[in-house]
């Protein structure tokens, strides 16, 4: 980060539904330009907290400020400098493509000639161009993924909150996603994003927070995060238990996880560790790969995985 | 557990702060109106026409004046007062909802700097326009059939505005408790329908004992539309309750004043709720 001015902060946030806390206590700060990810399994609290962060839902307790500005207090200020593409697809199904658009800038008071330049500029960018008088039922569920990111961009936010924004997407719809994700990053548009695709997070995200049931449990750079919890190479093979007492021995550092009829080991010494191991020992449906985010998702927040 | 920095639901009652920015989601419906508008004018054109025809002419036939006045006379303020009634409570129960549960406008509006209760306010105008709009094509169809007998009428808009507020408001707080669209059966078949019949709009309150005719007039909002509209459409009221004219009118407007003003504020409190959790 050039500029290290602080545009989100969250000082033990908190939402509770009923007897449920959806968001627990959590602390962060994200940085003028910046993207950052929330990852997390299903009800992690990433949505609860997105939704805080654009007044949607109230928090229950703590601080949460967008451009020193109160989610308590100062809403209509926040949301007129930020962005949203929530999780649902909630287009105006009476009206068409650049209705949508032009509606939706009219809630902003941006003037209509303003607003039907901005909603075409937005259209050919997402190559929505030909769509322009189509109702929203006749469009694909990629093309109203794409719409809803370009009607976040209407107001030419500061802040972008993208709720899952590629869930469904084909890879042709994703890196166009992905393509205007690094755009704006450049313009110093800062990003919060949310997904469940490891990938799309290690590649756009500067900085990482994964959440579990409601709380932050790990930040960090995507490398990083990876360095940390998992090392360098993952060496997957076929479980068999005679073969576990020579493998351990191998590596006694390593860490063993056991997914189905897999085993994975990892270990934080350097390249090539593996590939020494596997000249001595003949096995079968042996895999060596790079260590990747996913495995750092699995580690801390997998459930039915299992330490040998 | 720290007590310290627990706030008070934010949600909780008060008196909605509203802004121009109501007038937007105002506009919204407005679009879509505009876009769908042969299909819209159509029954609210046809509706009172078979009224007119069925009640007035047919039924009307066998049934003595009423109050001096043809029983056509008699009935058609009343039909405006039904149009205000249904254009606002469908529109706010039903139209409401549907934009709100399955459609996500209202999610996707309250992102935008306009507020949830702004966007509440904006359904209830509305509400009020559509009821206008419906009473209104009605006002032209009784005038078609020479049905209006006081320059007064120029007023039903106004009336129709206020009184659509009321419905609006009233159909609002159904909304806002109504766990799927079904449950509007309820107060379909239980609140507007009665009142179809026990306002005093197809026969005379007097004809009721003073019990019914108290009941009509404390608890029926359409009661006061009705007396408000046949006061300005036909020139005269009934003697409800033995009120003399004067008197019935000044209480029926101060009637969907209040009325208005409380529901207005509990709908909004309870769609904030419901949508804010």
């Amino acid at each position: 980060m050039s500029s290290q001015e602080v545009l989100i902060e969250a000082h033990g946030l908190t939402k509770k539904f009923d007897d449920f806390t959806a968001v627990d206590h959590i602390d962060f700060k994200v940085y003028k330009g910046e993207c950052v990810g929330f990852l997390g399994p299903n009800g992690a609290g990433k949505t609860t907290t997105v939704r805080m962060m654009y007044c949607f839902l109230p928090p229950t307790s703590g601080e949460l400020k967008l451009a020193g500005l109160s989610v308590n207090k100062q809403c209509r200020e926040i949301k007129s400098i930020v962005g949203v593409a929530p999780q649902e697809e909630n287009l105006d199904p009476d009206f068409t493509v650049t209705k949508n658009l032009t509606v939706y800038a009219r809630y902003f008071d941006i003037p209509k000639d303003e607003a039907l330049k901005r909603a075409n500029e937005q259209l050919k960018f997402f190559q929505l161009e030909e769509k322009r008088e189509v109702p929203i039922a006749a469009l694909s569920t990629g093309m109203k993924r794409r719409l809803i990111f370009a009607r976040a961009l209407l107001n030419q936010p500061q802040i972008l909150l993208l709720d899952e924004p590629t869930t469904g997407l084909d890879p042709q719809a994703r890196h166009l996603a992905w393509d205007e994700v690094r755009n704006l990053k450049k313009k110093q548009v800062t990003i919060i994003l949310t997904t469940h695709y490891m990938d799309e997070a290690a590649v756009l995200c500067d900085r990482i927070l994964i959440m579990d049931r409601g709380k932050i449990i790990e930040e960090g750079k995507p490398a990083e995060l990876v360095r940390k919890h998992i090392g360098e190479e993952v060496l997957e093979v076929d479980y068999d238990e005679k073969l576990l007492p020579t493998l351990k021995e191998a590596f006694p550092d390593a860490r063993f996880e056991r997914l189905g009829d897999r085993m994975q080991i990892f270990t934080d010494k350097p390249h090539g560790v593996f590939e020494g191991f596997l000249k001595e020992h003949s096995m079968q449906n042996v895999t060596i790969r790079t260590a990747n985010l996913e495995d750092v998702f699995l580690k801390l927040t997998g459930r039915g995985l299992r330490e040998e | 557990m720290t007590s310290t920095n627990i706030r008070r639901s934010p949600a909780r009652f008060s008196i909605p702060k509203l802004t121009y920015r109501v007038w937007k989601v105002w506009h919204r419906n407005f679009d879509v109106f505009m876009k769908t508008i042969k299909v819209n004018f159509l029954p609210s054109l046809l509706e009172p026409i078979l009224y007119l025809l069925a009640f007035g002419y047919g039924l009307g036939g066998f049934i003595q004046n009423i109050g001096g006045q043809p029983y056509i006379n008699f009935i058609a303020p009343a039909l405006v007062a039904i149009a205000v009634m249904n254009g606002a409570f469908f529109e706010c129960t039903f139209g409401s909802f549907v934009r709100m549960y399955y459609q996500k406008t209202f999610d996707a509006i309250v992102a935008t700097p306009v507020s949830v209760e702004e966007v509440v306010a904006g359904e209830l105008l509305w509400g009020a326009t559509r009821a206008t709009i419906n009473a209104t094509i009605v006002l032209i169809v009784i005038a078609v059939f020479g049905l209006i007998a006081s320059p007064l009428f120029l007023l039903v808009p106004l009336i129709a505005f206020f009184g659509g507020l009321m419905f609006a408001s009233i159909a609002m707080c159904f909304t806002a408790l109504a766990p799927d669209i079904d449950f509007f059966n309820y107060p379909s078949f239980l609140f507007v329908t009665p009142m179809l019949f026990l306002s005093g709009t197809f026969f005379p309150l007097t004809s009721l004992p003073s019990a019914a005719q108290a009941t009509a007039m404390g608890v029926l909002p359409l009661t006061h539309i009705v007396n408000i509209a046949r006061g300005v459409v036909a020139g005269h009221t009934e003697a409800i309750l033995g009120l003399n004219p004067q008197m019935l009118l000044p209480i029926s407007i101060a009637w969907i004043v209040l009325v208005t003003i409380f529901f207005f504020i509990v709908s909004i409190n309870l769609m904030k709720k419901r949508l804010t959790g």
